[in-house]
């Protein structure tokens, strides 16, 4: 039996006027996992996000959140919490106003409603009491994601919440998303940030002019797109690129461009190859054979930002 | 084959009440320090503007009431209620039921509270009800605090109404929450006209302004020689025709009609704004609600109900032309000389006199027109005649008179001087204001003319 679904869309459409905003979109998102959700500007992610929320209701298509279908009106299912665009706050209340009228709204009783806890979540214990107003970018998602958590959501749909974070800010909010999802808690995180995506996402979604270009595990991206580029550092490097340059599948420097070769890094040469993954591994095989101790190797460029590259750009120069 | 399992807890959306979204949309309105700063205004400002001017020698004699503010406390929050019809009440209505939308659309956050409350219908619902407690609460503390400072600064005295007859002090506190629970009925169609702007305006600092605009176009045409039938069709007029409570019999019928098209008007802005506010797409950053298509929506609607109203009025009501005719403005000068004379008579320690011993009549001409004279006017001028018990003469005063379109007029006493040629009486226990020398009183638009 499979993973019980949060999201279950399929063939999703959502036009407004004469843009299509959502072409035929599908989506599995399994209980308790972190999906990413990625595209260029104007690839419909908001408006995606937007429907998960019930900001709007899709023109054709099915959509389960939570195992509920979603209805024509602009509601969501019960345990869906988070924002599009950054975070509704209310400049003239605090911090801590801000999470209690909201706990109030929701028909919780404000002193039992957690907000010390999910203030401290978030790292913003220290200016709980300050007025919302001279807040920073960091402060208003932290508060932002700190009010998602106040309603015990199980689906939490984050647009962008690593803008404006500092590393502790970031932290403090790859933390808290990461115990949400052990606790079941499905998340739908859209960001440019690939680096977040990676260190978060089990799976990811990329979006491209309204359609789903790839959607699935991260790893799956490595494996069944385009060759990327790894940098391989070694105990022998010249011997290492003889070997390359005799793997079938790997490019170096002289069938590359001029970047691909032997480079001077810090503590000895690396070499930069271009592959798909089996090629790799058999470039590793037989550095192991040739006993030459492999020191290094990653993509140059993240798996999830060169797919991201290769699969929109691919479909904006075939529109 | 992937499964959709239903989670026992998500069986249903489930919005959040009315009630509690009221509360949240109070705790936002009254974080605000604009609110804050308007309510401790309304609270407080009346009560000191009433206490000083009463302890002036010059009275604000344009206002309504004005020269009655050394007489009794009364007057005060009838003279505030005046100058609140004319501008307090427009631009409280503006900052609080003009900006309800708008402040969400300037903050970034429908996504928000569309994500928090999940129904549209309910937001709107405790927005418009959160506006009118707002505006309710600022009312009230106008009418509490410029009463307060009347009483305290000048007393429970009786209050001499539109008409010159004397209104106890019990009856003139009962009119005077009367009258301004009557302009509730306007408040509330300036509110909705707020909410209806802030609603298809968005952002643009128009929506802020509309109830302020409105209103002032109100009053452009109340003072323009219209015929009655529009001037009552005006969703403003409530805000002029409370002055009928202070006359004998009331003037109930102009009042009445002023209620009923103010609320209509609240109902069908509101109305509007409602189904504006359900077609806005919220996932559209850019789209805060305004546009062509909204503003048309909002007004196209309003003109209609315009014309239907001046329509409705015009068949049902008996006035045509500007309603003040020469007859009627007889009438209510020697009706309001009548009882005013009575009360000269009083500080003048005279025999008492009544209204029927007296038998005042008017006779009036406009600028050269001796018969069939009507519209407003500062041209008007009238000889009071009338009578005393046991005496054969004839007494007889001048009055210049100033109609105002709206029906006020002020009447300034022309001699002889003995009786309205001086402002001040010398009186047995020394010098008191003359009431005959200058008043001011209410030509009725709607009554019929009376014949012979």
């Amino acid at each position: 039996m499979d993973t019980p679904l949060a999201i279950r869309a399929r063939g999703i459409t959502k036009c407004f006027g004469d843009v299509v905003a959502l072409d035929g979109v599908d989506l599995d998102v399994a209980r308790g996992q972190i999906h990413g959700l990625v595209g260029p500007n104007g690839a419909g992610k908001t408006t995606l996000l937007g429907l998960l929320l019930g900001l709007a209701v899709a023109d054709s298509g099915r959509l389960d959140i939570l195992g509920t279908p979603v209805g024509r009106a602009l509601s969501a299912p019960d345990g869906v919490a988070g924002f599009v665009d950054g975070p509704g706050l209310y400049p003239s209340l605090s911090a801590r106003r801000n999470l209690a009228a909201l706990a109030a709204l929701h028909g919780r009783d404000v002193r039992a409603a957690g907000i010390d806890d999910v203030l401290d979540q978030v790292g913003l214990t220290d200016v709980a009491d300050d007025r919302t107003r001279g807040f920073s970018l960091g402060m208003r998602q932290r508060l932002g994601l700190a009010a998602a958590l106040l309603t015990e959501p199980r689906l939490l749909v984050l647009d962008e919440p690593a803008n404006g974070l500092d590393p502790a800010g970031k932290r403090h909010v790859h933390g808290v998303l990461s115990r949400l999802a052990a606790g079941g808690t499905s998340i739908v995180l859209s960001s440019h940030r690939m680096d977040d995506l990676e260190a978060l996402c089990s799976e990811v979604t990329i979006l491209s002019t309204g359609r789903v270009v790839f959607s699935g595990p991260l790893g799956k991206l490595a494996a069944e797109n385009r060759e990327l580029d790894y940098r391989l550092r070694t105990s022998d490097p010249r011997a290492a690129l003889r070997l390359a340059a005799d793997t079938d599948g790997i490019r170096t420097g002289d069938t590359a461009d001029a970047a691909h070769g032997v480079e001077a890094g810090q503590d000895g040469a690396v070499l930069v190859v271009r592959a798909r993954v089996p090629a790799v591994d058999e470039l590793v095989r037989r550095l192991v054979l040739a006993g030459i101790a492999v020191r290094e190797l990653a993509p140059v460029v993240s798996p999830l930002e060169a797919a991201f590259l290769a699969l929109t750009e691919v479909r904006e120069d075939g529109r | 084959m992937t499964l959709t399992v239903a989670d026992h807890r998500a069986s249903a959306a489930r919005t959040v009440s009315v009630a509690r979204a009221y509360r949240f949309e109070l705790v936002k309105l009254f974080s605000s320090w604009r609110v804050r700063l308007l309510v401790l205004a309304c609270w407080i400002v009346p009560a000191l503007f009433v206490a000083a001017v009463s302890q002036q020698s010059s009275l604000p004699v344009d206002t309504l009431f004005g020269r009655w503010m050394h007489a009794t406390g009364w007057a005060g929050p009838l003279v505030t209620l005046g100058f609140s019809g004319a501008w307090a009440l427009p631009l409280l209505t503006s900052v609080v039921a003009g900006d309800v939308f708008a402040s969400e659309d300037r903050l970034g956050t429908w996504r928000h509270l569309l994500v928090a409350v999940r129904s549209p219908r309910r937001i709107f619902t405790a927005k418009a009800l959160a506006s009118l407690t707002a505006i309710l609460l600022l009312v009230v503390g106008l009418v509490a605090s410029s009463t307060v400072g009347g009483i305290v600064a000048v007393g429970n005295q009786p209050l001499v109404g539109l008409d010159g007859h004397t209104l106890a002090p019990s009856d003139a506190a009962g009119k005077v929450l009367l009258a301004w629970v009557c302009v509730l009925a306007p408040t509330l169609a300036l509110a909705a006209i707020g909410l209806l702007g802030s609603v298809a305006l968005g952002r643009s600092p128009m929506g802020l302004l509309l109830p302020v605009l409105v209103a002032l176009a109100m009053q452009l045409a109340q003072m323009l020689p219209l015929p009655v039938a529009v001037r009552l069709a005006l969703p403003g007029y409530a805000f002029l025709a409370w002055n009928g409570l202070f006359t004998d019999p009331t003037q109930l019928g102009p009042l009445l009609i002023g209620i009923a098209v103010a609320l209509v008007w609240a109902v069908t802005a509101t109305a509007l704004a409602y189904l504006l506010f359900l077609r806005r797409d919220f996932t559209n950053l850019n789209d805060d609600g305004s546009g062509c298509r909204a503003v048309t929506a909002g007004v196209l609607p309003l003109a209609g109900l315009l014309a239907v109203t001046v329509a409705v009025v015009a068949t049902a009501t008996p006035a045509t032309g500007s309603g003040i005719e020469q007859a009627k403005v007889q009438r209510s000068l020697a009706t309001a000389f009548a009882h005013l004379y009575r009360l000269q008579a009083e500080e003048l320690h005279r025999p008492a006199v009544t209204e029927a011993q007296l038998r005042a009549t008017a006779a009036c001409t406009k600028g050269s027109v001796a018969v069939g004279a009507h519209g407003p006017g500062n041209d008007w001028r009238c000889v009071v005649s009338w009578h005393l018990p046991d005496v054969q003469a004839t007494g007889t005063a001048v009055y210049q008179l100033d109609v105002a379109a709206d029906g006020r007029f002020v009447a300034d006493g022309d001699g002889p001087k003995e009786v309205n040629g001086y402002f001040l009486l010398r009186a047995p226990t020394g010098d008191a204001p003359n009431p005959l020398w200058q008043f001011d009183g209410n030509v009725e638009l709607l009554a019929a003319t009376p014949k012979g």
